[in-house]
């Protein structure tokens, strides 16, 4: 049965949709969270994202110094400190810029959190050049769909890796928050924090907590998309970090599940535009997406409707 | 004291150390495809090191510092007397007399430098106060702002390339072009809470960008458009020789010819637009929907029960708005002779909004103070050039923190309770 060029071309795009938005679901994780438990935006994450890139470039970077070639062993380095490192970063994040400011106006700790996302991109871009770095692929070769001669999609090796880790962390992520104590409480946290507070939960723990998974999923997407591109450069966050925003509100601010699926939808909504419009106006769709989701269900797609109380 | 203070000055000091220097203390260096590492050099770590000995002392003398912080005098307190004289209209009027006489006369005192620099406060102050009725006023955060100014900047460039419209129709035009797009973008956007307004205005100044980098048949892409007409006063231009059926300027008048005319006469031409943005704000803010405004910011939901069409409100606050960023686009543009992209990226919506942020959300005086430190101060630090965003990142953060109504706040006439 010989199936026609166009499908395999949309396979492709498929793929590549799936890819990025696997990683976009990642970093909106972590707004996500934010929000349901303190509702702010975290403006500063899309940073997290790019830091956790360059931290697993410079891993990546003094083990091949050492000599090291042993891929799995690099990958796996690069994954541990680099969410290492933005966690940490995540904590710090929230203890200077915005636990002063939690109970006030909504729009001080946005405000707070913009610049905090300004700093951080001029501290690297200072600390590192604004030139793009790139590294070499190193894992190459995937396998194809299709006939072998002729036009046909392929899903390299580097995207079943996304897809692999991107499972098992939503995974571990969905067994800690619904079996752990932990998690127990960031649920609590996220119903009524007041209540949790008077219930004896360390409710500062528990936002520190949500600030710093969501800083280690962002490097986990940092490193993917860092080794899938092969290039950054101290931009990326901010874009990064408007799309998977963008993805949070698509599936419904606040629920995780609803995060992964918004991720997906607009990886799939951004490469089928590129596929078959044109790449420049990826952007231009993934916004208008999002301002018609808000327009016909400003809840999201799995969100619960908001009721504003007195 | 200091040994409870002791353990988190200890865990600030070396996260700081082990962050800073994990990400600054190595550089990334490529040559060619091969990807190595090296030390930042001694300077840096000194640095780091520094900000680690700083914030381990500051941790560990917290309680005293702050002890010795209420200690201080802090600054005279104004006698009652003096404060209630300067809330006298006549008083005020005097003053905003006096500022605008000051500004008046700057570009004749000063060089071609300050004038030029002058004119650049004054699209800032323009920006900033039309932002503020959005941000400041309405409490509605725009980080789209750029957006109307880019859609107000290339209309008038645009209706000048292909219909040849001049400065005056063309200010009248961008406007209104800025204005519907406030409207088409508020009337969906604005039923929404405002975080979520925040990022969709982004996303819409992003759209604005992307659209004219891409759009090459129309806006010329990221080329930009040249030759832009410069402003006329009453079809009299400011050029050595004049175009066709035209009369320059120096002629009329019959004087020599001097291109310091033309900075001044654009420096007097910011300034009126600025007064007239003033002018128009200060009257709307009597008016019931100024109060409506404010209301709103307020508290939403009494709003509603009192009978205020919450979204109506709103919609106006934004498109007003949108006007000015639209005046300023047009002014700009006129200004520059040349406008591309380039000149509309999210960080030019951030430094607008830190204007009206760090003025004092809603206070006109704020804003104008705010401006003017905002563009002399990087204007005057050229050698810290590189490390302007940094600051910049930096103080918006610690401004939220200590001081998140502003440099001058806005106040009102107001009765408190005495108990």
């Amino acid at each position: 049965m010989a199936m026609p060029e166009s499908l395999y071309y949309f396979i492709q795009q498929l793929i590549n949709g799936l890819t990025v938005g696997s990683t976009y679901a990642l970093i909106a994780i972590g707004y996500t969270m934010v929000y349901g438990i303190i509702g702010m935006i975290n403006f500063a994450h899309g940073e997290i994202y790019m830091i956790g890139s360059y931290i697993a470039f410079i891993v990546i970077a003094a083990l091949a110094m050492f000599g090291i070639e042993s891929v799995p062993l690099i990958i796996v380095a690069a994954f541990a400190i680099s969410m290492m490192v933005t966690s940490a970063y995540g904590y710090s994040i929230e203890r200077v810029a915005y636990r002063p400011l939690r109970g006030g106006n909504r729009l001080i700790p946005l405000i707070s959190a913009i610049g905090m996302s300004i700093f951080l991109q001029n501290l690297v871009r200072i600390a590192q050049g604004s030139r793009d770095i790139a590294m070499p692929t190193m894992i190459s070769g995937g396998v194809d769909i299709g006939p072998h001669e002729g036009f046909h999609a392929t899903l390299s090796y580097m995207q079943m890796i996304i897809f692999v880790v991107t499972l098992i962390t939503m995974f571990g992520l969905t067994l800690f928050i619904s079996r752990s104590r932990m998690g127990r409480a960031c649920r609590a946290c996220a119903e009524d924090l007041k209540m949790t507070n008077l219930l004896g939960i360390n409710t500062n723990g528990i936002i520190a907590l949500t600030f710093v998974i969501g800083a280690a999923l962002a490097a986990i997407a940092g490193v993917l998309l860092g080794m899938y591109y092969g290039v950054i450069n101290p931009y990326i966050g901010f874009m990064a970090g408007l799309k998977a925003f963008t993805a949070a509100v698509l599936g419904g601010i606040g629920s995780i599940p609803g995060a992964v699926l918004g991720g997906l939808l607009l990886g799939v909504t951004e490469a089928i535009t590129a596929g078959y419009f044109s790449s420049e106006y990826k952007d231009v769709v993934a916004f208008a997406l999002l301002i018609l989701i808000l327009l016909f269900r400003p809840s999201g797609i799995l969100g619960r409707p908001e009721v504003e109380k007195v | 004291m200091m040994r409870a203070n002791l353990k988190p000055a200890i865990i600030s000091a070396v996260v700081v150390a082990v962050l800073a220097g994990l990400l600054l203390g190595i550089r990334l260096d490529q040559q060619g495809t091969t990807l190595s590492l090296v030390g930042a050099g001694p300077d840096v770590y000194w640095k780091i090191g520094a900000a680690a000995a700083f914030l381990f002392f500051f941790n560990l003398f917290r309680d005293q510092l702050s002890a010795l912080w209420k200690g201080l005098p802090g600054l005279p307190k104004a006698p009652q007397k003096l404060v209630e004289v300067s809330h006298k209209p006549a008083l005020r009027r005097l003053f905003w007399c006096f500022m605008i006489a000051a500004a008046i006369i700057w570009p004749f005192l000063s060089n071609r430098g300050g004038t030029d620099l002058g004119t650049l406060v004054l699209i800032y102050v323009m920006l900033g106060l039309g932002l503020n009725i959005v941000v400041g006023l309405a409490g509605l955060l725009d980080l789209g702002y750029v957006g109307f100014y880019a859609v107000g900047a290339y209309g008038y460039a645009l209706m000048a390339m292909y219909f040849d419209v001049g400065f005056w129709t063309g200010l009248l035009i961008a406007g209104l072009l800025a204005a519907l797009f406030g409207f088409l973008l508020g009337f969906p956007v604005l039923r929404l809470r405002g975080d979520y307004l925040a990022i969709v205005t982004l996303g819409f100044g992003e759209i604005i960008r992307i659209l004219l980098n891409n759009m090459t048949w129309l806006t010329n892409g990221p080329n930009g458009i040249g030759g832009i007409p410069k402003p006329t006063l009453f079809g009299l231009e400011f050029s050595r020789r004049a175009s066709e059926g035209m009369q320059s300027f120096h002629e009329f008048v019959g004087i020599s010819y001097s291109s310091e005319h033309r900075i001044i006469f654009l420096y007097l031409l910011a300034l009126l637009l600025v007064l007239i943005t003033l002018f128009v704000i200060n009257r709307l803010l009597r008016m019931p929907i100024g109060r409506a405004w404010e209301a709103l910011r307020e508290d939403e939901i009494a709003c509603r029960a009192l009978g205020i069409n919450p979204t109506a409100v709103k919609l106006s606050a934004f498109t007003i708005g949108a006007t000015f960023a639209g005046f300023a686009g047009c002014f700009f543009a006129a200004r520059q002779g040349f406008i591309s992209p380039e000149s509309f990226t999210f960080i030019e919506s951030a430094i607008i909004l830190a204007i009206v942020v760090l003025g004092g959300m809603g206070s006109q005086v704020g804003v104008i103070l705010a401006a003017i430190i905002m563009t002399i101060l990087p204007e005057m630090a050229r050698e810290f050039d590189e490390y302007r965003m940094l600051l910049f990142g930096l103080m918006m953060v610690l401004m939220m923190i200590w001081r998140p109504q502003g440099l001058l706040p806005m106040s009102r006439p107001h009765l408190e309770l005495r108990t």
